[in-house]
């Protein structure tokens, strides 16, 4: 048993040392897996907010990793087209900057999940559930039915987008790049987690009345932490898309949602760096089960059946000795 | 002012289908007082509870606190405002910290619920609150005790904490009695008639001993109706209430 | 647009609807019955089709691969209450989805394993191929009129079953409190388990009847199944009423605003841009709807607060 603060320097300690190693031996496949791994860690740390913190068992992530993915495509398919995204009434260029393009991410993920989780939160339990898997189909099915960048087929981007300083196509540079990402968002999250809107926040997962009856608004209190979740989330879905220089509805499918989902379940509910074990033990098993078979999913869902019945608390929750709820 | 009206509750009426919860209910909460609602079970108490707390909305009538109408106003906003509740059934953070829950209670009166970068349980002024009121309440020394690992009485002790930190001005409370042993009981009555002076209670109690002991006043709710309201003398000597409830205790 | 043609849509609105309406009964009444939400519902309905589909084939007889589908859709329903699902019933929401998510990967992949990636075909049975003539001249086909007629006598099935037999008093009892049930004297596993494998059969004969309409093929279950959650979120969950009501309010939405959308868009748009945002607008419809519930009644048309 260890505390959690050391398995956390663990698995960030792995994340980091899998891709030098990589380097060292010229692998850079496995560079990229590692990087895969980061970003979907993050978008498992956005919704591990709202629903280890919250309690909020959003099935609609997707919508926001999807919207996050679309700002890069958009923007980054008008630069490289070099045609404008509107020009009436003022002039929007695209652009190849990530740092514009995560702020768009970010923004517009946001303002989705404040629509979504404004409606959603009117209810709870397994109704908010089949809710925000629905909303999430819905954006999916949009993304199909509009033909202006891509529908189905998605958007290529050809050139991988901008950073300062930075070669983005040299493999562990752009790891680097998702890795230090990575580190904010948890340092963030960590201080949000600590705050009295985390305190409150978690609260009212444990004790919804309770959190009322001291004067805490639970609806505006869970509409923040659900907005601030999704924009993590987008931010994650830009970078994925920056990674595999591709969007597509794929990024929207309740697929999506539910494997954000397994990544926090595999490595632990409400704990910090769960979700960063969860989706490298994901990406390791992909790698490993998928080169063993085609049905890998066939194993995948005998793993996850197995952990949800019989390892509640995930791989963090196995090697630490501090308990946490579990979510509801 | 000793006679204020703290809460002043007007000709409430709440019906579920055909059943009449609460008829035309009136009643007051004045400075210093306790005053203890009793009435047989299905009598509509806790539904006249949540009306007053905000947790219900009534079908008629109206709510005033500290003189204003409060009515309109959610469960948070009416705690928000200074009513401090405690619960039948203990209603807390159970994975929570005692010293948790008290902040808990400290954030949500300050209103920095949305305070996003400060660690709470570093925070001097949250701290100061909640551990004056586990001071109060006798559990400064259980401050770092998991609340689920808490006996029942000490649980009920945290509810009344909890509540304090709201520095409110009237108190509802929801039993706190039940599942008490004969100790607690007393231990909680001593607290209850001290801590009147600071905020008057509206007590619900099913400890009729508890109720004689501790209430200035009482008022008897039978089918939804407030049959009579009175000092312990007179609610002992009325006749309706013998017959409608005191009657039926005595023989059972 | 004709009236005729849009009687036809309005018929296969109902057709949509009745489909979905097998499904989200199955749902609501295990969610209502063990407070269970079941993912997995929408593999049930894709068992279904494949059984249908493979027991078709091997007989010739449509009827034979119908029956095949009931079968296996409650025999594997069965099975993973008894296996899985039992397990899950004194756990919370985020524990039932996971669960019934790994199911999901499980079937999906297992029956791709087995009948591979390809869609197979069920035709619809010779009697009842072509089309009918209903009053007014209208023809419509065969296959699609018996699907509603089915479904409405499935609903009216249930709710005789609900109201009338011992089973539906124990099934009302069970909603209402789950003590009282143990009360009455019943084996409430062995209830529980015959009210899944009624449920799971209700998907299966769904998915069988869907398709001879669409083909059949790995993923057919997932989209219905989250159409069938907009049904119970609009109806209410836990009412076999609202699941009705809310099963025809969606299938005709859908169907008509597929039709009807780009029509409109088309008096004031260039016929291009309509189609395109006539369609994109169609597919959202639904959730729109969904979205407007909310706002009004969270608690479904007829879900109790």
């Amino acid at each position: 048993m260890l505390p959690e603060r050391m398995i956390n320097l663990l698995i960030l300690g792995l994340l980091l040392a899998v891709p030098l190693v990589a380097l060292a031996m010229d692998e850079p496949f496995i560079i990229t897996l590692a990087t895969k791994a980061a970003v979907l860690a993050v978008a498992g740390v956005g919704l591990n907010l709202a629903l280890g913190q919250g309690g909020l068992v959003s099935f609609g992530h997707a919508a926001y990793f999807g919207v996050g993915g679309y700002a890069m495509g958009i923007l980054a398919s008008h630069a490289q087209s070099y045609t404008p995204i509107m020009e009436v009434p003022f002039l929007i260029e695209g652009t190849k900057s990530m740092l514009v393009i995560w702020l768009v991410a970010i923004v517009a993920s946001a303002l989705v999940a404040l629509l979504v989780g404004a409606l959603s939160l009117r209810t709870s339990g397994v109704y908010f559930i089949m809710v925000t898997l629905a909303f999430g189909q819905m954006l999916y099915y949009f993304a199909i039915s509009w033909p202006a960048y891509g529908g189905e087929d998605g958007l290529s981007i050809y050139v991988r987008n901008g950073f300062p300083g930075l070669n983005t196509l040299d493999p562990i540079q752009f790891f680097g790049l998702c890795f230090a990402v990575l580190l904010i968002v948890l340092f963030v999250v960590n201080l949000l987690n600590k705050s009295p809107f985390g305190l409150a926040l978690n609260g009212a997962h444990q004790n919804e009345e309770r959190a009322r009856t001291v004067g805490i608004n639970v609806y505006r209190l869970r509409l923040t932490a659900f907005v601030i979740s999704g924009a993590i989330t987008g931010l994650a879905g830009a970078l994925f898309a920056d990674l595999n220089r591709f969007v597509s509805p794929t990024m929207f499918s309740w697929h999506t949602s539910g494997e954000i989902m397994v990544f926090i379940i595999l490595g632990g509910v409400a704990r910090l760096c769960g979700p960063v074990a969860g989706a490298a033990v994901y990406i390791l098993l992909e790698h490993v089960l998928g080169g063993l078979s085609e049905y890998w999913h066939i194993y995948l869902g005998a793993i996850l059946l197995f952990v949800v019945l019989f390892a509640k608390g995930g791989l963090v929750g196995g090697l630490s000795r501090r308990e946490v709820r579990h979510a509801g | 002012m000793p006679d204020e009206v703290i809460l002043d509750v007007r000709d409430l009426h709440k019906s579920f289908g055909a059943l009449k919860a609460s008829d035309g209910i009136s009643l007051d909460l004045r400075a210093g007082e306790i005053h203890a609602l009793i009435g047989p079970n299905g009598a509509g108490k806790s539904t006249l509870i949540k009306q007053i707390a905000g947790g219900l909305k009534p079908d008629r009538g109206a709510v005033h606190f500290m003189g204003r109408d409060v009515s309109a106003l959610s469960v948070a906003q009416r705690a928000q405002a200074g009513l401090g509740r405690t619960f039948q059934i203990s209603a807390l953070a159970m994975e929570y910290t005692v010293m948790e829950n008290a902040v808990l209670g400290a954030i949500g009166q300050s209103g920095r619920t949305f305070g996003f970068f400060r660690p709470a349980m570093k925070d001097r002024a949250l701290l100061d609150i909640a551990g004056a009121a586990l001071e109060r309440v006798g559990l400064a020394d259980h401050a770092s005790t998991v609340t689920s690992e808490l006996s029942h009485g000490q649980r009920r002790q945290l509810e009344v904490a909890v509540a304090l930190t709201l520095a409110p001005r009237a108190f509802l409370m929801d039993e706190p009695m039940a599942g008490m042993g004969a100790e607690g009981s007393r231990e909680l009555t001593g607290f209850l008639r001290e801590l009147k002076h600071q905020a008057p209670i509206l007590l619900v109690e099913h400890d009729m001993d508890a109720v004689f002991a501790l209430a200035d006043r009482i008022s008897v709710l039978v089918y939804g109706k407030i049959i009579a309201t009175g000092s312990v003398d007179e609610i002992r000597s009325n006749a309706d209430v013998k017959t409608a409830y005191l009657g039926e205790e005595d023989a059972a | 647009m004709s009236i005729i043609l849009l009687i036809e849509q309005i018929l296969n609105g109902l057709q949509f609807g009745v489909m979905l309406f097998l499904m989200a009964a199955g749902l609501t009444l295990i969610f209502g019955v063990m407070g269970l939400i079941n993912l997995a519902h929408g593999s049930l309905y894709m068992i279904g089709a494949f059984a249908a589909a493979a027991g078709a084939a091997a007989t010739g007889s449509f009827v034979l691969g119908l029956i095949a589908a009931l079968m296996a859709a409650a025999l594997f329903g069965a099975l993973i209450e008894l296996t899985v699902i039992r397990r899950l019933y004194a756990r919370d929401h985020l524990d039932q989805v996971l669960a019934t998510f790994a199911l999901i990967l499980i079937f999906s992949e297992a029956t791709r394993w087995v009948f591979g990636s390809f869609p197979l075909f069920l035709d619809t049975p010779d009697f009842l191929s072509g089309t009918v003539t209903l009053p007014g001249g209208i023809l419509y086909s065969k296959y699609r009129l018996a699907i509603i007629l089915i479904g409405l006598a499935v609903a009216v099935g249930l709710f005789l079953l609900i109201s009338k037999t011992r089973v539906g008093m124990r099934i009302r009892a069970g909603e209402n409190d789950r003590e009282m049930i143990g009360a009455l004297g019943v084996d409430i596993s062995v209830l529980y388990t015959m009210v899944f494998a009624l449920g799971a059969a209700l998907a299966g004969l769904s998915g069988a009847l869907v398709g001879a309409i669409q083909s059949v093929e790995v993923g057919m279950g997932e989209p219905v199944l989250i159409l069938a959650f907009v049904v119970i979120v609009i109806g209410g969950i836990g009412s076999i009423k609202g699941a009705l009501a809310g099963a025809i309010l969606v299938g005709l939405t859908d169907t008509l605003g597929r039709t009807l959308l780009p029509v409109l868009f088309a008096s004031f748009m260039e016929p291009s841009a309509a189609t395109s945002v006539g369609s994109a607008l169609a597919s959202m419809l639904i959730y729109i709807l969904m979205a407007g519930v909310l706002l009004f009644k969270p608690t479904g048309l007829f879900g109790s607060a």
